[in-house]
């Protein structure tokens, strides 16, 4: 039952075959013996997670069952939850249980979804290994069974790795500046950022708003497209929220790929990639000609600067974001503060980890007297040169593809001693949130028994055609398929 | 050495909406503590603003009403400062493109001149809790019901040269806020508060001196005080040859002194972006428009109707239309009473004292316009004096009869107006008074002679028990001794 | 470029983190590594473009004005560090 998708299950439910109830208890029974390895859940939330099955089971029973009712899934713990701790993988929030629901987490709720916990991930999701969790680091389930320790990706790494290793079917994830992409390519799943503005970020723990977007993990496209329907949308209570039709997502995906126009972005097959990374992706793209799909070369000029503007305008928004968790009101205070600025500053000193800290001083430093046009106002004229960079490309071709990250998954401590090789691994994801645009990362082959991603970028709330590309690619390849040992 | 000062005015004012700028919290005034703050306003993690429309309307109007350019593209920026009152960690609020750029308000000077201040612009921007400083076992309580509320905030350039001229502008301020219905103008609530940035410099000359900004003044009285304090303080600094210190002051209106609460070195680097929660609000014409005809009148163009329609002269017409709420109870007084002038002054005068006298604002009297108008018509027919008058008016404020006839009735203040009667009662009190009325007739000075009818007045009110109309008496007795 | 020790101290201050003596040296490498990254921006020609703040060119919708919450102080203040007579409870300002 595990390996079976969210549409199997989905069907499975429907037609009487298994109860919600039964499949949640097979799902948590599985979560809680597997997880002890794995790391990639903060909370198990064992019995809301039945309470909600019994409630899906009589509502199929009703008549009145959603694609998704009983279906069991996770959030990341980004998204707040009604009554359950949400504590963004920092010791800031280790105590925080919101009153309220995540616009997100309230559509899952309305359409019947069985949340069976919360996924760990890089604290306030600011990283790209899942090592900076309060919680303890996530492993990747690949490389397991030859002993290794490797990192999951993040922030989104304790999705990604649920997924992977079939302790859900899906999960909720969140994209920064690679979030959902980098820890989907490196566990060998599928995930997709939709366009800024598609997914509410109401009740999702703020990192950097003008970049931060929700999103899905899954093992296919399908399941995501299947996702993307309960989670895209207008939200009034988030003014960047985009008030724009819906489609239904999973009524395209077998449009026919011919003509398809693909891109190759020449700055993404450079550098760092290594030889076999490339030949996986390129042999991916090789498979969407053998479909109709037509291949050019495309440039985007500024993506060698996507890096550094990234790093100026997230720690510059973090910096204000994160000025809410000062242990007045919720969250974590420290002990015994002797006045107002004592409370301010150990509790902050404390609550907070280390890479959380370098980013919100990086950001205070570039919106201060003297230094915000330097770097602050620079950064954001330098964004608007990288979003031309693709709406020049999306005038050529349909979409562009690209490797989702320089190499596989990496050993657990190997980056974490200097930041700045850290902030690399994102080199190919990052100028898509600068940009806005919606791309996805899908399983495209193995180097050295460890997952490649292949990235999809495409324009402006293109999410339908993107899901199409990937489920067709998933129709002719297994590499989604394939089971960590 | 002579000294010219230099006053420029910020001025926060609570607009009057329902709700909070970025939430649907009510703002209504009094409530218990954080029992109107929501998950938005306590800056709850993943909580996001949603701009309140009636702030722009307000803010537009305002804009209008100081004709004053509306910007049709304004943005939100973070003022990032922490305090306990300030839940996000910043202040929303607009630097780079607010929405009322700039403007003027012509202001009514005590020499008869009107001076024109001008507007450096007006920003919307949200309020702040409140701290409570008393003692929870040393620590301070926050009421976060504030937090959130919409202000606006006026920026004038230095155009005032004395307290005077602040404080008029202050009230001219004020009532045109109250007049757009806007904001509530309760000062003692908060609803207004003035921060003012004064600096002295040698008498004509170019330069601006430094300046301090002296904040949070809630009354136009502390405001006054302030000022002259403030002037006071620099004078004697200056010219005992030191130098003014650029900085943040507070008054203390009670104890009539300040300190320092901060020096520029110390100000904070505010680190001021835009809002990336929040797009640009475009204004449109037709949002414009529609603001533009809601207008109610203002001050200046209530001022020259009282004097059209009612023949005030330009010292009562002034006053009584720069208080909107003051003007429409004259209104409803002047239409019942008829008599305008009589209405005038009866509200400038026992009524309005009363009010200060009991710390009371006009929406609290216990008497109407109506009542007030009643009480006018039957002092303009005659039916009681003036001292009559003040008792109908005693009685109606304290509750104790909100009828002016029965009040007149119940305590016999009418006066004998009935011409024969009162003739009959002057010839008995003159057939009395032989003595008096033959000195009055021997009198050669009218002055004179006038103040000898006084002394037929006791007798004569005496006989009709004080309800003889004096006027009428007098224009009796004059007839009668022949005068 | 580099971050000096001052500099440090001074945004520790504004962030109103604790930076103790022991870790300023760290930051200091660390930093400036990521200011290094992020100089590179100096070298892009931006003299005609416009910052961008938003990926959407979209404009603020606004909401109308009324009251669309209720009181929920005692959920709120449940998960409250400290608290009494319905007020937030923080340490005093010391000046």
């Amino acid at each position: 039952m595990h390996n079976k998708s969210v549409a199997e299950l989905s069907r499975e439910l429907e037609s009487g075959k298994i109860s919600s109830v039964e499949l949640t208890r097979e799902f948590l029974g599985r979560l809680k013996k597997e997880d002890e390895q794995l790391n990639s859940f903060i909370s198990i939330t064992e019995e809301q997670a039945l309470a909600d099955a019994h409630a899906a089971d009589e509502q199929r029973a009703a008549g009145r069952a959603t694609p998704w009712t009983g279906v069991p899934f996770a959030h990341k713990d980004i998204f707040c939850t009604n009554g359950v701790a949400t504590t963004c993988g920092s010791k800031m929030l280790a105590n925080f249980v919101p009153p309220y629901d995540a616009t997100v987490t309230a559509n899952f709720r309305k359409a019947g979804a069985v949340c069976l916990g919360k996924t760990n991930m890089d604290e306030f999701a600011m990283g790209s290994s899942t090592e900076s969790s309060y919680f303890g680091a996530t492993t990747n389930p690949w490389g397991l069974s030859k002993g290794e320790k490797r990192v999951p990706g993040g922030s989104s790494g304790g999705s990604a790795a649920a997924v992977a290793a079939r302790l859900v079917p899906a999960a909720t994830a969140t994209d920064t500046g690679g979030s959902i992409r980098q820890p989907a390519a490196l566990c060998g799943v599928t995930g997709l950022k939709p366009t800024y503005g598609r997914v509410s970020r109401y009740g999702m723990i703020a990192f950097a708003s003008s970049l931060d977007q929700g999103g899905t993990i899954a093992r296919s496209a399908e399941d995501n497209a299947l996702m993307l329907n309960v989670m895209a949308g207008f939200d009034p209570k988030d003014s960047t929220s985009i008030d724009r039709e819906v489609p239904d997502y999973t009524a395209t995906l077998n449009e026919p790929l011919k003509g398809l126009r693909i891109g190759l972005p020449k700055e993404y097959f450079t550098g760092n990639l290594s030889a076999a990374m490339e030949e996986q992706v390129r042999s991916a793209i090789r498979e969407y000609e053998k479909l109709g799909a037509t291949v050019k070369e495309v440039s985007l000029p500024h993506a060698d600067l996507a890096i550094a503007a990234y790093y100026v305008i997230a720690p510059a928004e973090a910096s204000a974001n994160l000025s809410r968790f000062d242990g007045a009101r919720y969250g974590y205070r420290c002990e015994d503060p002797k006045d107002l600025l004592d409370m301010y500053t150990r509790t902050r000193a404390e609550g907070f980890g280390a890479e959380v800290k370098r980013r919100i001083l990086v950001g205070t430093y570039a919106l201060s007297a003297g230094y915000f046009d330097a770097y602050y106002l620079k950064a954001q004229k330098v964004r608007r040169l990288i979003q031309q960079d693709f709406i020049n490309a999306f005038s050529e071709v349909d979409v562009l593809m690209s490797p989702t990250t320089p190499s596989p998954a990496f050993i657990q401590g190997e980056k974490t001693s200097d930041p700045v090789t850290m902030y690399l691994e994102d080199v190919f994801t990052i100028a898509i949130n600068l940009a806005g645009v919606p791309a996805m990362s899908v399983p495209a082959g193995f180097v050295d028994g460890l997952p490649v991603g292949l990235q999809i970028i495409g324009d402006y709330f293109s999410e339908a055609r993107l899901l199409n590309a990937a489920h067709q690619f998933q129709q002719v390849t297994d590499w989604h398929q394939r089971e960590p040992q | 050495m002579q000294w010219d000062i230099v006053i420029g005015l910020e001025i926060h004012v609570q607009l009057a909406t329902q709700t909070k700028i970025f939430s649907g919290s009510s703002t209504a005034y009094g409530a218990e503590p954080n029992t109107q703050a929501n998950a938005v306003d306590l800056a709850m993690p993943g909580t996001l603003p949603v701009p309140n429309e009636q702030a722009f309307r307000y803010a537009v109007m305002f804009g209008l009403a100081v004709n004053a350019e509306i910007e049709r593209r304004s943005v939100f920026e973070r003022k990032n400062y922490f305090y306990p009152d300030l839940p996000k960690g910043y202040q929303t609020t607009q630097l780079e493109r607010p929405i009322v750029g700039p403007g003027y308000v012509d202001i009514d000077l005590a020499n008869g001149e009107t001076k024109r201040v001008r507007i450096h612009h007006a920003h919307l921007e949200e309020d702040a809790g409140k701290s409570l400083h008393e003692d929870f076992h040393g620590m301070t309580g926050i009421d976060l019901n504030r937090a959130g509320t919409p202000l606006i905030e006026v920026v004038t350039e230095p155009d005032m040269n004395n307290a005077d001229e602040a404080v008029a502008f202050a009230k001219k301020l004020h009532g045109i806020v109250t007049s757009l219905g806007i904001c509530d103008g309760d000062m003692s609530q908060g609803s207004m508060r003035f921060d003012v940035n004064i600096s002295l410099k040698p008498k004509g000359a170019d330069t601006l001196g430094t300046r301090t900004e002296t904040k949070n003044l809630n009354s136009f009285r502390f405001m006054e005080q302030a000022i002259a304090h403030e002037v006071e303080r620099q004078m004697d600094i200056l010219e005992d040859g030191g130098t003014i210190v650029q900085e943040t002051r507070l008054y203390n209106g009670d104890r009539d002194e300040s300190r320092s609460m901060r020096t520029k070195e110390e100000a904070n680097d505010y680190r001021y972006f835009p809002c990336p929660d929040l797009l640009p609000v475009e204004i449109d014409e037709a949002f414009i428009d529609e603001a533009r005809n809601s207008l109610p009148e203002l001050p200046d163009a209530r001022k020259a109707r009282f004097m059209e329609q009612y023949g005030l002269n330009d010292y009562d017409a002034s006053l009584l239309a720069s208080d909107s709420k003051l003007a429409v109870f004259f209104e409803a007084v002047a239409e019942r009473g008829k008599d305008a002038k009589l209405a005038s002054n009866w509200v400038q005068g026992e009524f309005s004292a009363r009010l200060n006298a009991e710390e009371k604002s006009v929406a609290d009297s216990p008497i109407s316009g109506a009542q007030l108008g009643d009480l006018v018509v039957r002092i303009a027919d005659n039916t009681i004096s003036s001292a009559g008058a003040k008792k109908v008016f005693e009685a109606l404020w304290t509750g104790e009869n909100d009828n002016v006839d029965a009040i007149i009735d119940a305590k016999g203040l009418k006066q004998v107006s009935d011409t024969g009667e009162l003739e009959k009662m002057v010839d008995d009190v003159l057939a009395s008074m032989p003595d008096q009325v033959a000195q009055y007739q021997q009198e050669s000075d009218p002055k004179k002679q006038k103040k000898m009818l006084g002394g037929f007045m006791g007798p004569l009110m005496k006989a009709s028990k004080g309800q003889g109309n004096p006027k009428l008496f007098n224009e009796i007795l004059v007839k009668k001794l022949g005068g | 470029m580099t971050i000096s020790r001052k500099d440090i101290e001074k945004v520790a201050v504004l962030a109103r983190i604790r930076v103790d003596e022991e870790q300023v040296s760290a930051l200091e490498k660390d930093l400036g590594n990521i200011l290094d990254l992020v100089d590179q921006l100096s070298a892009a020609d931006t003299d005609s473009v416009a910052p961008m703040a938003h990926p959407l060119d979209a404009v603020q919708r606004l909401r109308p004005d009324e009251v669309t919450e209720t009181d929920q102080r005692e959920a709120f203040q449940a998960i409250a560090p400290a608290t009494e007579n319905g007020l937030y409870l923080v340490p005093r300002v010391i000046e």
